[in-house]
This record gives structure tokens, C-alpha cells and sequence, in this order.
């Protein structure tokens, strides 16, 4: 869906997604990251189960909330990547404890 | 990392670090005014400037020079003695002028004198059929990625929609090499004539010359089809194609993304929370605050600056963001103003930012089909609430936005309204034949965004605190 500029000189960052290692770029954000990996990183709502992507990448549309770091429910498109950070893909409602 | 502010009491409080924001704070601090600049992304810029000071795109050529303003203007900011916090999302504003601000997990509390908000704008909801499948997006959202990661789309693009933001968006990605399929232009054919009057004011704004150029560096390249009178996205989970109706012809394409734009309205969550008043606006259909020359809102002590004060622009916000704080520099410190441009120069400024803007505003207002869905488009997005969930609640008695959270739960989920509110409130205006105005929006508080339990729990409280909440 999107690749990068071969003018990107960032240094490569390396996260897990759901276990798998995906080599993002320094300044990334997690949403960006998972959008650019080319892996599936649809999450499913809590309503209804439908799958989503980030919307609107600018915090305001909450369609790309993932799990960081055990931590459910962030907004990724406002956190940036950090080296060994792991990333699971949220299907439906957080899970109490994460 | 996260740093909570350094003291309780500022002289100035700036929420928003776009064109406004920057302005604003590195002007107040210049005066000599304690100012803390609030900001919830990763570095300052807001939308406009979108990682302005870490952009891997470093062919100036590339983004433009209207992008590469914003670099002053963080330089002046960071010059001036203005504290700012990045990763700061503020949370509460009160009347009182007391901020709450969620930082790295933990929420800090702090009191203004003044408060300047520049929360900018977000786009408007594009609701139509499939508009919630993964592959579909806002235009802003693919220029968010091309700015702060050199990301292009890939895959078979379609862009659709109308406005400046568009053309500019479509320029940007073919300069970084992206691909782009088909552009499906929305823009209502009537709006040409009605933006007719308003013409030459833009034809001598800078606006003509810059749009009139990136359409035909476009429009070299890619199929536009203009006149586009319907739009829907389909697919099982995913995007896999996108049909319109130009000239009374369907047609349908395949595709891996559709970005979707049709202009941009201000951001009045946390305004609203904090009781502003606010009103429809009929030419940029949205919510607007009501604001004296200064910004100065309804609540004594707020001021708005930016597109968060009606989308006037990034020129015309930063020129906003100076009026505001100048304003505030002469109520708090008067013998420091002296230094700063005087309040006719910056009305004159403004005048010049605004000009050309009435016939934008004209030539781009949305047709009703792709603001006001029906049948089973979804408008609430959260709570994956459709258009005819809405009319079937007020064929049952609901008469405005509030009283529609009974009965579906829309604007209650982590959005807060932010994607469906102005879709409700003119599906409802219609259904019920009442103006927007009379309908109203819904009722806004604080916590304006999501924030952990145990965040509010850990928040130190007095014995008095405990005392007020805990019986026996």
C-alpha cells in the first residue's frame, strides 16, 4: 500500500510485530511503521469485529489503536517507534491487564 | 523522556504547536511572558509543517516552500524562552483556566493567566459506502506519512474528493515518486458559478498562481475525471475497488487505496469542553466559535488562533496566532507590547492571509451527498452506528445529537465525535427540517481524550478530595 523514498537515509529500528521482527526507521510512528512493513496489521473493532486501518493519522479517528509494550488501546499514530518495541495488532476490545 | 511542566502557574498557556501555535507562544515569550507551549505530537509543526524539523524528505523542492516556512518558524520559537512539551495531550480546560495534560502516562495540572488555543482543524468526514474498509483513508493522512516518513502510496491509488489540499497532496507524491491511478474530482459544477463573484480577490491572491500550476503538474500525469456526483468503496475486509457516477456514467476500478479529502473543519473538541460558545457557519458548514478581533472567545481569558477559529489557512493562522498573543501580552505585561507589531499592522497581515479565501470556501463547499449519507453508510465509525440507524432513532423521538448517545451510543466512542459530529447533526437538521444551528452539536467534557483510570486515580488529591467523594 505504501513503500519508501529511497532518499529515506533514517536509521533502521527494529520492532516486533506479533512476534515479528519489522525493520521500521527512526521517527516512524508505530502506525506508519506497520503500514509501511507490508504485513497484515488490521486490527478488528470492538464493536462488531470489522477490520480497520489507520484513518486519519492524526489522532483524532482512533482506528489505528494497537497494543504496545503490553499496553492496549494506544493511538499509534501519535507514538513513535523505539528499538525492540513490541507491537501486537488489537482484535476487538482491550484486554484487562494490557 | 517525558518531562512534566517546570511550573504550575504560567502567564500564558499555548495548546497546539501548528502555524497558530508556534506564533503565538514564540511571541508571547518574546514579550517576556512565562509561556508553555502544549503539543500532543512527536515534534512541533501541527499538521501543516507535519515533522518540519525531522522530515526525511530534504529536497526542499519536493514539499515546497509553504512547507518550509514552518522551519522559521519553530527557529523563532526555539529562540524565544517559551517552554515547550511534545507528547503532551491536554485533556481539560476549564474556565477557570486550569489545563490538565496527560504526559508519558502521567497527568500533570497547570493554571494560565491566558490560554491561546491552536488545535487547528481535521478533516471533514467523507462518509460514503465502504469509507471504514481498510485501504481507505484521508488524503491527509497519506501527506502526514509522505512528510514525517517519506512514504508513498504503492499500490493502485485513487484520490477523491475536492479542495487545495488535494492537488497539493497529488503533486507531493508524484514529486516522491508515488503512484496515483485516477483523481475523482468531487467538486460540484453549480459552485463554479457561485464562486464567481468572489473570483477576483482570488485571482490576486497567491492562492491562483500555486493552485493554477500544481493542477497542471497533476493533471500532466495523471487521469483526473471531474465532476464526480457519487462514490463508494467496496471490498471483503480490504479495499478492492472504488466506483463513481461522472456524467451520468458508472464506472468501477479496481484499487488498493482511495485517500478521501473534502476539506477541513476546525478541531472544537476541547473549545467546546470548555464552554465556548460556538455557531454554525453555513458557507464552511462546520462549527466556528465566536471570537471578537483579538480571538478573544466567549470565556474570558481564552483566545482561539488558527483554523480552530475558522479555517482561514496557515498563512492566515499565523497571523492569528500573533493577534492572539499580542492581545495577550497587552492585558498582562501592556509596556512589552510596544515591541511587538502593532495590532493594525497584524489586522492589515490577516486581511492579506484571508484574501481569495470566500471563493475557496464557495468552489469547495461539499455537495450534499458526500456530507449527508443514507441507507447503510456508516456514520458514527466507534460505534459502527449507519445513516439509517440515525433517521430510524428520529422516527422515534430523537430530537438532536444529545439525545441520539441514548439511543445508539454515536460520539461515545474513543473519537468522542471527532468523525461523525457534523455528519449528525446535518442528517438530523435535514431529517427533522431544522437548521444545524437548531439541532446543535453534542455536548462536550473532559475528558476530551481517552485517558487510563488508573491515570486520574494516581493524580495527588487533598484530604478535602478524598473527603468530598468517600462516605462514612
Amino acid at each position: 500500500m505504501f513503500r519508501r523514498s529511497e532518499q529515506d537515509e533514517r536509521p533502521q529500528v527494529q520492532i516486533f510485530v506479533d512476534g515479528v521482527a519489522v525493520a521500521a526507521r527512526q521517527g516512524d510512528t508505530v502506525s506508519a511503521a506497520l503500514l509501511a512493513s507490508g504485513q497484515d496489521a488490521r486490527r478488528s473493532t470492538a464493536v462488531s469485529g470489522a477490520p480497520r486501518l489507520p484513518y486519519c493519522m492524526m489522532g483524532v479517528c482512533f482506528d489505528c489503536l494497537v497494543t504496545i509494550d503490553g499496553v492496549g488501546n494506544r493511538q499509534g499514530c501519535l507514538v513513535p517507534v523505539a528499538e525492540g518495541m513490541q507491537i501486537e495488532i488489537q482484535k476487538g476490545k482491550r484486554e484487562i491487564g494490557k | 523522556m517525558s518531562v512534566a511542566p517546570k511550573r504550575d502557574d504560567y502567564d500564558v498557556v499555548v495548546i497546539g504547536a501548528g502555524p497558530a501555535g508556534l506564533a503565538a507562544a514564540a511571541t508571547s515569550a518574546e514579550a517576556g511572558l512565562s509561556t508553555l507551549l502544549l503539543d500532543e505530537n512527536i515534534g512541533p509543526g501541527g499538521q501543516v509543517f507535519r515533522a518540519i524539523s525531522s522530515t526525511p524528505v530534504t529536497d526542499r523542492n519536493q514539499l515546497g516552500a509553504d512547507y518550509w516556512v514552518g522551519a522559521d518558524l519553530v527557529q523563532s520559537l526555539r529562540a524565544s524562552n517559551a517552554e515547550v512539551i511534545q507528547r503532551a495531550t491536554v485533556w481539560s480546560l476549564d474556565r477557570n483556566l486550569d489545563i490538565a495534560v496527560s504526559i508519558g502516562g502521567a497527568s500533570a495540572f497547570v493554571k494560565a493567566k491566558r490560554v491561546i488555543l491552536a488545535t487547528g482543524a481535521l478533516e471533514r468526514p467523507f462518509p460514503i459506502p465502504g469509507w471504514t474498509l481498510p485501504g481507505v483513508m484521508t488524503a491527509g493522512a497519506a501527506q502526514t506519512m509522505l512528510k514525517s516518513s517519506a512514504l508513498v502510496p504503492d499500490g493502485r491509488t485513487v484520490i477523491a474528493g475536492q479542495g487545495p489540499l488535494l492537488w497539493l497532496l497529488a503533486a507531493q507524491i508524484l514529486r516522491l515518486g508515488g503512484r496515483i491511478d485516477r483523481i475523482l474530482d468531487t467538486t460540484e459544477r453549480g459552485n463554479y458559478f457561485a464562486a464567481l463573484p468572489h473570483a477576483f480577490a482570488f485571482l490576486t491572491s497567491p492562492y491562483f498562481a500555486k493552485g493554477l500550476s500544481m493542477m497542471r503538474e497533476v493533471k500532466a500525469k495523471v487521469q483526473v475525471v471531474s465532476g464526480v456526483t457519487e462514490l463508494a468503496a467496496s471490498g471483503d475486509g480490504q479495499l478492492a475497488s472504488v466506483s463513481y457516477v461522472a456524467g451520468g456514467k458508472r464506472e468501477t476500478i479496481p484499487a488498493d487505496l482511495l485517500l478521501l479529502h473534502q476539506g477541513v473543519v476546525p478541531n472544537v473538541n476541547l473549545a467546546m469542553a470548555a464552554g465556548i460558545e460556538h455557531r454554525w457557519d453555513d458557507l464552511q458548514l462546520c462549527w466556528s466559535p465566536v471570537l471578537d478581533a483579538s480571538g478573544n472567545s466567549s470565556v474570558a481569558g481564552i483566545a482561539i488562533a488558527g483554523d480552530g477559529a475558522g479555517i482561514g489557512g496557515a498563512n492566515a493562522a499565523v497571523v492569528r496566532g500573533r493577534i492572539a498573543a499580542r492581545a495577550a501580552v497587552e492585558a498582562l505585561a501592556p509596556a512589552a507590547a510596544a515591541n511587538l507589531p502593532a495590532m493594525a499592522t497584524l489586522r492589515s497581515d490577516l486581511a492579506k492571509a484571508e484574501r481569495g479565501r470566500l471563493f475557496l470556501d464557495t468552489l469547495f463547499r461539499p455537495a450534499p451527498q458526500f456530507r449527508i449519507p443514507s441507507g447503510d453508510t456508516i456514520v458514527c465509525r466507534c460505534e459502527e452506528v449507519t445513516a439509517k440507524d440515525v433517521l430510524d432513532s428520529v422516527a422515534i423521538g430523537a430530537t438532536g445529537p444529545n439525545q441520539l448517545k441514548a439511543y445508539r451510543r454515536t460520539g461515545m466512542g474513543p473519537c468522542q465525535g471527532r468523525l461523525c459530529g457534523l455528519t449528525v447533526t446535518e442528517l438530523m437538521a435535514q431529517a427533522r427540517g431544522k437548521t444545524p444551528q437548531d439541532i446543535g452539536y453534542y455536548r462536550l467534557r473532559a475528558p476530551v481524550k481517552p485517558i487510563m483510570l488508573a491515570e486520574l486515580a494516581a493524580v495527588p488529591k487533598s484530604e478535602a478530595d478524598v473527603k468530598a467523594v468517600v462516605r462514612g
